[in-house]
């Protein structure tokens, strides 16, 4: 594919603010964890963009270094949303208020 | 060139359109669903950019692996539908301020660099591929690696730790 390296970064652009946007406006602790899956792979698109621009297997490296930290963080923090629903019995991030001043 | 602009603003639609899908949803399933095709359309970007490795390892691990798992826990809580209204009324208005602004300084960062890249430069057939990728992995990166292998086992252990019924506590 012969396109302007700038066209992918624009659209990895696009790709994290709609993942920032669903973490600040959706409540449903799943969904914003989904969301930061979005961003993290628009980041892994820009890398993927750049390593293709300067002709360098570096940046599928960190690519492949990104997925693995990715898949350790969604484990984590899968398990820590199953142990807040068991306290709380609900997802919904605004219940999780124990720490309110 | 008008081929490949072609496939790429193609390709970049379905990937916004799923990404927009995935917020705007109600249920936590469809929105899991549209984010495996997000993924998948990545996927297919890494491809078309001469990364044949890292876009099969999209498609297993995130859009294979981390899905499954995050579909698993959405039907084992039962929480398809779990959102209620916003504690506070103005989030919604002031998260899309943001998200615009920060999009626009995205852009301004991008369009303000003058400093033409210049062409993309050809690669042959074995850039990308298991073999290239593999000699940097364990050639230069060998250590990271190894740390990202003990990651993994402090997060498998972890999510054990943190998911575990607790019997001490419960036979009491």
């Amino acid at each position: 594919m012969n396109v302007p390296t700038g066209y992918v970064v624009g659209l990895s652009a696009v790709l994290f603010a709609l993942g920032v946007l669903g973490v600040l406006v959706r409540r449903n602790a799943i969904v914003m964890f989904m969301s930061v899956e979005l961003m993290l792979n628009a980041a892994n698109l820009a890398f993927i963009a750049f390593a293709r621009q300067r002709a360098e297997p570096s940046g599928q490296v960190f690519v492949f270094f990104i997925i693995g930290v990715a898949a350790a963080e969604v484990a984590v923090g899968l398990a820590l949303i199953v142990a807040i629903f068991k306290t709380k019995h609900s997802i919904d991030v605004d219940q999780v208020s124990g720490l309110r001043g | 060139m008008t081929t490949d602009l072609l496939i790429f603003f193609g390709l970049a639609a379905v990937a916004i359109w799923t990404a927009i899908c995935m917020l705007l949803s109600r249920n936590a399933v469809y929105s899991a669903l549209f984010l495996v095709l997000n993924f998948m359309t990545v996927a297919v970007f890494f491809l078309l950019l001469q990364a044949a490795f890292i876009a099969l390892v999209q498609v297993t691990v995130y859009a294979g692996a981390i899905m499954v798992l995050f579909l698993f826990v959405i039907m084992l809580l039962g929480a398809e539908r779990v959102e209620t209204r916003p504690s506070l009324p103005w989030q919604g208005p002031v998260a899309a301020a943001v998200t615009v602004i920060l999009f626009g300084m995205l852009a301004l960062a991008l369009s303000l660099n003058t400093q033409s890249p210049g062409a993309v430069p050809l690669v042959g057939q074995a850039f990308g591929s298991p073999a290239a990728v593999g000699e940097v992995l364990f050639g230069g990166y060998l250590l990271p690696f190894e740390v990202t292998s003990i990651l993994l086992l402090v997060a498998m252990v972890g999510a054990i730790v943190l998911t575990r019924r607790q019997r001490s506590k419960e036979a009491r």
